[in-house]
């Protein structure tokens, strides 16, 4: 177990250090941040003054090693835009996203296995079959395009919610959170609906197939027959039979929900790193971009682990060491 | 449908934001605020919020034109300027304003580290600051220099005592954010909002909003819905899409100006084979032809700004002749924009040797001014018209700006705003010269002594009247020799509910303290 | 033996069972027919900037334009025809797509045929490769490479395979490795057929099939990236605009009631979308009912 972390760990070490080299040759190849955030009326001295300031004028080699020897020592590097430390800005704005990523599982997750459930039982009624079309169409719709109309139904024809924005926000052990107050929840509502959408889909699909499959087990199919009823099935043999593969997807997914949220900050405004991440692109904000990695490489690790523990509670069979992955 | 939605809007509203209070006002801005540090980067969207914040030494007119505010000024000679501190201007502290804290304002911006761009550029040119007593401070000047009132108008004085040994994230929590502005500092949630509450001893007067709530909105069509959905009471920078939509809403107001932002293009004429300029065959040509100004003038004469305006910017631009919108200081209002005259410019071009014309590329940034990287699409459809074969290359302006600074382009656009004509026309026209800080954003190459010396003769005299009979004449020679091809001026709009009004601001400035309930 | 081997009529049959996947099949048909021959179909070039007239612009759908014709769709901000551009725009999409997945198959397949064939630290080093890149979403992937490498048709199509071919690679070579343990192969290495031989001429046909279904829904996935990168500002230049730039082009004229530049290019796409899900999955079940149900992400 503890081998498999270390390995776990060192890979994505690995994966960092790959990345933040990519990320480092490839601003330095789009162009100088200084000519983005320059005051208009400095002169060439000025343009000079300013790169050599933030040591751009430094070959690259050198500027990369100046950020690994920083980052041995947990410096990654002042935002050029924002002047604080980058790693502080997105823990910053990390809450918001991470509420808005937990908000649209809840939904995922509420919604998608009794949905997926109930077209697993009736596969041929209209109903199952209905949420089946649903679920390609929320397989199908870009996220984008999903929200923007979301925005001119609920927002401007209706005018039911709030188009953009955080809203209220409290104070929960230090951490601003939105969701409990009546206009925080109105506002977190549409973007964690649009995001959740693309993972409804998934979990519907998954749950259908794994009631499907389970139903056809020669042990469901005896306790049918022991005269057991519909219910008691369900809850006794199918839900445990479909929930390693359920929460294996819920947590895996939760990553690239995260990563997904990027589109849905954008367009809601929502205040999130992903949004940050865009933001920081559009200023050549280096450090900025390399932190959000390095952070999201993290979180990735982490959750993989905790799938991998989640699934051991599950299942004593899998063994962590034997798994290919 | 539209009037179902509006009353349900409104219900809507009454329902959930009657906790708003009739004194706070709600407004949308279109750009994030990076820091509330005012001195870190001199960026538009920085400067609107701190402008709530903080006062700057000289002020200016809804026109950019400088006016006393926190302070009157005299220049005893050219090398002087007195500045007397009006009296019982209080900080959020409570502590009166001082020459003291004005002259740790004007010396911090040198002090800042890390900046991409800092505020340096407008308190470099003062080498000497004289506090005579509690109320009078003299800057001295090396040479004479006649900018330097527009340059003060963006370097926000702060508080000596809590701004000493701050760093940025001190002004962004609101410790050392004191100022002597109309609000003080509640919260900066960066990409998110800036809640404001009323300074009740600003020397200007009592403001009608208690409470103002600067919400981020970058999402053009979401920052119209937010208005739409009374989510927020005001707006700047309507997207052009839906002006005519509000227009036609009684329930809200527009306000409009011309903005200092002049649109324009740069041609390359610096060079002998600029990129992308070649014949309609592909090969190169034998010289430039941008070098030739007839050349320059049959484009001129090839675009049709009315056209512009009115289709693509749907009315939020004004066909532009000058480096500088008419407001601005330095306007030559006796050049006319170019007509539009496709056969002349044919005929033009016939005369300077290209009767097949050629072939040019436009590269535009795509995500900076209002409808670039449209306007560039159809300056192109025009220029085809008049025989000139053009490609549009659209690009994000982090890549733009590097390639432009590098000269990978031979026609590109630009938009330029700024307080007077000779300080645009020394970084936009001037020969470039590292060692003067001329032509910093010369990327046409253009060079004309006649020019420079006009531009540094304005830029230094100090009496303004002289000053802007000089900076029009420089207006003029770049007009007549068009040394850019301008397009037009940007219009800017705000919109708010039908109680509001707004005194439109050339400078695109939102200030909550200019919104009066009506 | 699986299915894909079963005789022709017997796929067709199975698949044309299904009334919509029949349907959605003709769809398909018909907007791959539009997309190459829009040319032919389309009263304007939308890309040739000479051919359109900015005094032509936002009109509503069935207005006339100034050359002629009608708009049937409306016209955008440039004077484009919407449905002209819709069309050009569907040649990029599903270009992009399909060359990107093509692409990204055939680099999966070699990679992944070569993990399972060679074994050993190859497999090891390629498979570790592979688990890393697919623990990273797509769009994150895709992000960061275009921010690296700038816009383009060429870049976002580098973009697409570059996130797309590590998990044919997995497919591959799990599907090559229990091919690999039947008897067929067992039999060509006792006849001492070179490594080669016994990859091109037995296991790959083999896995292919499969393959070919996974790859189909992949279109549909790489199309609504690629959109959704385009909305981002990350993805195709503006004069030769893919369905998801139109999108966002038009998104800024979607509270002014100008819905139509905006609004038909998502039908397009939509459209495109789920026909493309929906033939795949008929595929997938006539095909390989085995094959699990997860793609996308």
């Amino acid at each position: 177990m503890l081998s498999f972390a270390i390995r776990r760990l060192l890979q994505s070490m690995l994966v960092l250090f790959v990345m933040s080299a990519l990320v480092f040759v490839g601003v330095y190849a789009i162009g100088n941040p200084v000519d983005i955030l320059i005051n208009p009326q400095a002169d060439q001295a000025e343009i000079a003054a300013a790169t050599r300031a933030l040591g751009l004028d430094q070959p690259l080699w050198r500027q990369y090693w100046n950020f690994i020897i920083g980052a041995f020592t947990g410096d990654l590097g002042k935002s050029f835009a924002a002047n604080i430390p980058a790693v502080r800005l997105i823990f910053e704005r990390m809450p918001a996203t991470l509420e808005l990523a937990l908000a649209a599982m809840v939904i995922a997750v509420l919604l998608g296995i009794p949905l997926g459930l109930w077209a697993g039982l009736k596969p041929d009624s209209v109903s199952g079959r209905a949420i089946m079309a649903g679920s390609i169409l929320g397989f199908s719709l870009p996220t984008f395009w999903v929200g923007l109309m979301l925005i001119m139904v609920f927002s401007v024809w209706l005018g039911w919610l709030p188009p953009t924005g955080r809203g209220e926000t409290v104070m929960v052990l230090g951490v601003p959170v939105s969701f409990l107050t009546w206009d925080g929840l109105a506002h977190l509502f549409m973007p964690a609906l649009n995001l959740a959408l693309f993972k409804l889909s998934l979990l519907i699909r998954l749950t259908r197939a794994g009631t499907r499959e389970a139903l056809a087990q020669d042990y469901v199919r005896f306790a049918r027959a022991k005269g057991l009823s519909m219910e008691r099935v369900v809850r006794v043999h199918v839900l445990k039979n479909i929930m390693i593969p359920i929460v294996t997807v819920t947590g895996l997914e939760f990553g690239s929900v995260i990563a997904f949220a990027i589109v849905t900050e954008t367009i809601f405004a929502w205040p999130g790193m992903g949004k940050l991440l865009i933001d920081s692109i559009n200023v050549l904000d280096r450090p900025v971009i390399v932190a959000y990695l390095l952070i999201i490489v993290l979180i990735f690790v982490l959750i993989n682990l905790l799938v991998d523990l989640a699934y051991t509670a599950l299942d004593p069979r899998v063994r962590l060491a034997g798994r290919s992955t | 449908m539209v009037t179902r939605g509006r009353l349900v809007a409104l219900v809507a509203q009454l329902l959930c934001v009657a906790s708003a209070s009739a004194a706070e006002l709600r407004i949308g801005l279109s750009a994030d605020v990076t820091t509330m540090d005012p001195h870190f980067v001199a960026a538009q969207p920085n400067l609107t919020a701190q402008h709530h914040v903080f006062d700057t030494l000289v002020r200016t007119d809804e026109r950019t034109r400088p006016v006393a505010g926190i302070a009157t000024w005299r220049t005893p000679d050219p090398l002087t300027w007195e500045f007397t501190l009006r009296k019982g201007v209080k900080f959020h502290d409570g502590a009166e304003l001082t020459t003291e804290d004005v002259a740790f304002s004007l010396e911090r911006p040198l002090t800042i580290t890390g900046s991409p761009g800092g505020f340096q550029p407008y308190v470099r040119p003062i080498v000497a600051k004289e506090i005579v007593d509690r109320y009078t401070l003299r800057l001295k000047t090396a040479t004479p220099h006649g900018a330097l009132l527009q340059d003060l108008a963006d370097v926000m004085i702060v508080s000596k005592r809590a701004a000493a040994q701050a760093s940025g994230e001190d002004f962004d929590r609101g410790r050392a954010a004191v100022g002597t502005g109309p609000y003080k500092l509640v919260r900066f949630a960066r990409g998110d909002r800036i809640e404001l509450a009323r300074h009740d001893d600003y020397w200007g007067g009592r403001l009608p909003w208690e409470k103002v709530t600067l919400l981020i909105l970058p999402s053009d069509p979401v920052r119209t819905a937010a208005l739409l959905a009374g989510q927020v009471d005001a707006i700047e920078h309507v997207p052009t899409a839906d002006i005519a939509r509000l227009r036609k809403n009684p329930a809200f107001r527009l306000e409009q100006t011309v903005s200092w932002r002049t649109i324009f293009l740069h041609v390359d004429q610096g060079r002998d084979q600029p990129p992308g300029v070649l014949s309609k065959a592909g090969k190169p040509l034998a010289a430039n032809p941008f070098r030739d100004v007839r050349v320059r003038r049959a484009l001129s004469k090839a675009i049709n700004r009315e056209a512009i305006a009115e289709r693509v910017m749907e009315g939020l631009a004004v066909p532009a002749a000058n480096v500088l919108s008419p407001s601005v200081f330095g306007h030559d209002p006796a050049i006319k924009p170019e007509p539009y005259d496709p056969e002349g410019a044919r005929k033009l071009l016939a005369e300077a040797g290209y009767p097949d014309g050629f072939a040019l590329t436009i590269a535009t940034p795509n995500n900076r001014y209002i409808n670039d990287e449209q306007v560039a699409q159809t300056v192109a459809q025009m220029l085809a018209r008049a025989g000139v074969a053009v490609k549009v290359d659209a690009m994000p302006l982090a890549v733009y700006f590097g390639k432009a600074r590098n000269r990978d382009f031979g026609v590109a656009l630009l938009g330029w705003g700024s307080r007077a004509a000779d300080l645009a026309l020394r970084s936009l026209a001037a020969t470039a010269n590292p060692d003067k800080g001329y032509g910093a954003w010369n990327w046409g190459g253009y060079s004309n002594p006649k020019l420079d010396d006009l531009i540094a003769q304005s830029l230094g005299t100090v009496d303004p009247a002289r000053r802007e009979a000089i900076a029009r004449s420089a207006s003029a020679l770049a007009a007549a020799e068009v040394a850019i091809i301008p397009l037009h001026y940007q219009v800017v709009t705000w919109a708010s509910k039908r109680d509001l009004s707004y005194a439109a601001r050339t400078d695109e400035f939102t200030f909550a303290h200019h919104f009066r309930p009506r | 033996m699986i299915a894909a081997q079963a005789p022709l009529r017997e796929f067709t049959a199975g698949f044309a069972r299904d009334r919509i996947a029949v349907a959605a099949f003709a769809t398909l048909c018909l907007i791959l027919l539009a997309a190459i021959g829009a040319p032919l179909v389309s009263p304007q070039d939308p890309y040739n900037l000479a051919q359109l007239d900015i005094f032509d612009s936002k009109l509503a759908p069935g207005a006339k334009a100034g050359a002629g014709f009608t708009f049937w769709l409306g016209s955008d901000d440039q004077g484009r025809d919407m449905f002209s551009a819709i069309l050009y725009g569907l040649r990029i999409s599903l270009g992009v797509g399909t060359l990107s997945t093509v692409v990204a198959l055939a680099l999966g397949m070699a990679v992944g045929l070569t993990s399972a064939y060679a074994g050993g630290w190859l497999d090891n080093l390629l498979m570790r490769v592979v688990d890393l890149q697919l623990s990273f979403p797509s769009i994150l992937i895709a992000l960061v490479l275009l921010a690296v490498v700038g816009q383009g048709v060429d870049k976002i199509v580098i973009a697409l395979i570059f996130v797309q071919w590590a998990y044919y690679a997995r497919t591959v070579r799990g599907a090559a490795l229990s091919e690999k343990r039947r008897e067929y192969v067992d039999a060509a290495r006792v006849m001492a057929f070179s490594a080669r031989r016994i990859v091109f001429r037995h296991i790959l046909p083999n896995v292919l099939p499969p393959l070919i279904v996974v790859a189909t829904v992949q279109v549909a996935h790489a199309i609504a990236l690629e959109a959704t990168l385009s909305f981002l500002g990350l993805g195709m230049p503006i004069t030769s605009p893919s369905l998801g730039l139109l999108i966002s082009n038009g998104f800024a004229h979607l509270l002014s009631g100008r819905y139509w530049i905006s609004f038909f290019p998502g039908v397009a796409l939509l459209i495109t979308i789920v026909a493309i899900n929906l033939v795949g999955d008929r595929l997938r079940d006539v095909l390989n009912p085995r094959l699990a149900s997860h793609y996308g992400a």
